[in-house]
């Protein structure tokens, strides 16, 4: 599978944010999105996912059968957790599970007490989600994607608000997805352990420039 | 030497003390009642007006009376968060409110299952029903308000606020439905004096319903200082969770 | 479970532990149908006369009051962003979220219209003639207002905005829920295409409210 984007110009009012950027994403790889403040990372991620449409420039998929489109093939986690303080952790969990991918009962809760044991969170399952604390909330919402198969993820700082052992977790799942053949693009300052993550460069205007060396 | 309030107020002691108080309390409150419903079906006379109907009287107004004790009783309670930061204060105005709230609901029904068969319809705008129903309404923000924020310690202060506003302006409000009745309707329709066959049975129905109250309100405030230490275990436990899941990485 | 019930699901319990947000619509409720009397004096004729106006037109005011939280605690937590990413089409969660406004706000205000009524000496011959309007007129209350919640998502004093763009929309759905009481009342002929034609605006509504609903959505995800 490869994500194609080609000479992708985007606006946002009257400025433009990103101008004329063309990169690939293959299957197996790891797209990290760095630069500075402002430069447009979380506009990218939020353009991939279809959220935002491009003025120019097109972004396409190829190497999938399926007839589904980008967003519907990835995960997004952004800035928020889209988790509910007064459903307990599980229900959370199960709730993402059944909607994004649906199943039966009990495929879903193997799948929700997997992840949450996964995450460290099993002792917590039946806790109301508004008493977790900041970080646990971040990694009840990363959760989300072991419950439900997507080929491509899209992560947006998912490092924010984790701790070490976190980070660490996050990075493995993300090893395992690669290995698996999935594809992700992650605006991040951090290598996540990775060992050749290919980095996209925003500049502060906008330019971009492709390369495989490590970050400045 | 500490005062009573003083060593009730330690929500430790408190539950000893309820502890022990709430079974005599309750079996008072059933033994009153019971013996107030003998009297109001075996003994008291029917009105020679109302007939059997007037047996709704022995709820009705015994429940009118606690709505107002409830209220007081949030009321005191929340000046007492106020002023004088009692940590059981604002446990006692929390578990008050739906129990007097419940009490004024109780009140309404029964006023307009009375008047239905007095004045042919269920509800007419009489003064005292209305003030009552008004009543009703300040309840409901104060159950409202409090559930409305996340944040427990913010919303019984935030509440005790409302529920002082609420006693400053209850008098007004009192005296602007009696004026707007009067506007309207000159005559009430309730003008009874209530003979001694049946003050009897009222007073201990009223005696019967306000030890209820008390034990309603006691079991209210211990489930609710329970819920408090459940929630603190919770948090408590969560950290400790935090705290495993950050050191399994070293 | 598929998503559109999970969704649904989702939703009603989340409305039964936050039972806050129902308690206060029928709070409101029962509050603004009481102002009335005190301010048109206790004239129990004419309250009687009036009564399925003032109900109505309560009801509506008190299912708007809800409206705003239909979208914002999605949006605000991040969920509505996975929800767009999702295999469902965003158009038919928007039916499922409405789906469950009405049942967890709209139901239970037609329920508790009846018990007002008696406050305002309705006859009680009526009532079930009332409720039967509401419940079938309110469909159209919570699928056009799910529309204006998605409008008004981001707007600074949302609430207020919400009641101008949506209350226009609800004059079909009041019209012909009194002129069916209106004709039941007289046991003329009328009734029925009255019924029917408030039924018709509830079942338009949900076809195509959602459209323009996840339409608005997906400009505000933006």
């Amino acid at each position: 599978m490869l994500l194609h984007a080609d000479h992708l110009t985007v606006e946002r009012g009257t400025r433009t944010v990103i101008s004329d950027l063309s990169f690939t994403a293959r299957a197996g790889e790891a797209l990290l999105v760095v630069g500075p403040n402002g430069a447009g990372k979380t506009t990218l991620i939020r353009t991939i996912a279809g959220f935002i449409p491009p003025s120019a420039g097109v972004i396409s998929l190829k190497g999938d059968t399926s007839d589904r489109d980008i967003a519907e093939l990835s995960h997004y986690v952004g800035h928020l957790t889209g988790v509910k303080s007064n459903l307990t952790a599980a229900e959370n969990l199960a709730f993402w599970a059944a909607y994004l991918e649906g199943g039966d009962r009990a495929a879903v809760s193997d799948k929700v007490d997997h992840a949450l044991s996964l995450f460290g969170l099993g002792a917590l399952a039946d806790y109301p989600a508004g008493l977790l604390s900041a970080g646990q909330k971040r990694r009840l919402g990363l959760a989300r994607l072991s419950v439900a198969a997507r080929p491509i993820w899209l992560l947006d700082e998912p490092t924010v608000s984790l701790d070490a052992a976190s980070t660490e977790l996050l990075a493995g799942l993300i090893q395992e997805h690669l290995a698996g053949g999935g594809l992700v693009i992650a605006a991040t300052h951090l290598p996540l352990g990775l060992e050749e993550p290919t980095y996209l460069r925003l500049g502060a205007k906008g330019a971009a420039d492709l390369s495989p060396e490590a970050q400045p | 030497m500490q005062t009573l309030t003083q060593r009730l107020a330690n929500p430790t002691r408190f539950m000893e003390i309820s502890r022990a108080a709430l079974p005599w309390v309750t079996a008072g409150a059933a033994l009153f009642i019971a013996y107030a419903m003998y009297l109001v079906f075996f003994v008291a006379p029917p009105d020679y007006q109302q007939g059997e109907t007037v047996k709704i009287m022995y709820i009705h107004v015994p429940s009118a009376w606690l709505a107002m004790m409830g209220y007081s009783i949030v009321a005191i309670s929340s000046f007492g968060l106020l002023v004088f930061r009692h940590p059981l204060a604002d446990v006692s105005a929390k578990a008050a409110a739906p129990i007097g709230a419940a009490f004024t609901l109780a009140a309404l029904i029964t006023g307009s299952l009375w008047g239905k068969p007095m004045w042919g319809t269920y509800w007419v705008w009489d003064a005292r029903l209305t003030s009552v129903l008004i009543l009703f309404f300040l309840y409901l923000g104060l159950i409202a308000l409090r559930s409305s924020l996340d944040d427990e310690a913010l919303a019984g202060k935030l509440t005790a606020v409302l529920a002082l506003v609420g006693v400053a302006i209850l008098p007004i409000i009192k005296f602007s439905v009696d004026w707007w009745n009067t506007l309207h309707q000159p005559s009430t329709a309730f003008t009874s004096t209530v003979d001694p066959s049946m003050r009897t049975p009222l007073l201990i129905a009223a005696i019967g319903f306000t030890l209820l109250f008390i034990a309603l309100h006691l079991k209210g405030m211990q489930n609710e200082i329970l819920r408090r230490r459940v929630k603190t275990l919770r948090l408590a436990e969560v950290e400790r969770g935090e705290r495993l899941f950050s050191a399994r990485a070293e | 479970m598929s998503p559109f019930l999970a969704l649904f699901k989702r939703d009603l319990t989340l409305a039964v532990r936050e039972g806050a947000a129902l308690g206060t619509a029928l709070g409101f409720y029962l509050i603004v149908v009481a102002m009335l009397p005190l301010g048109l004096g206790p004239d129990l004729k004419l309250l009687g006369r009036i009564a399925p106006g003032i109900l109505w037109i309560a009801l509506l005011l008190a299912a708007l009051l809800s409206l705003p939280r239909v979208f914002e605690a999605d949006h605000e937590d991040g969920s509505l962003e996975v929800m767009a990413t999702a295999p469902l089409p965003l158009e038919l969660a928007v039916a499922s979220k409405a789906l469950a406004h009405w049942v967890s706000t709209s139901i239970p205000l037609a329920l508790l219209a009846p018990v007002l009524g008696l406050m305002l000496n309705l006859d009680i011959a009526i009532a079930p003639v009332l409720v039967a309007t509401m419940l079938a007129g309110t469909p159209a209350i919570s699928f056009l207002g799910s529309v204006g919640a998605a409008l008004t998502l981001k707007a600074r004093r949302g609430g207020l905005l919400l009641a101008l763009l949506v209350l226009p929309l609800y004059i079909p759905t009041l019209i012909f829920g009194i002129s069916a009481i209106g004709f039941a009342n007289l046991g003329q002929e009328g009734f029925s295409a009255s019924f029917l034609i408030l039924s018709a605006t509830s079942l338009a509504s949900v076809a195509l409210a959602p459209i323009a609903a996840a339409a608005a959505l997906r400009l505000q995800l933006s």
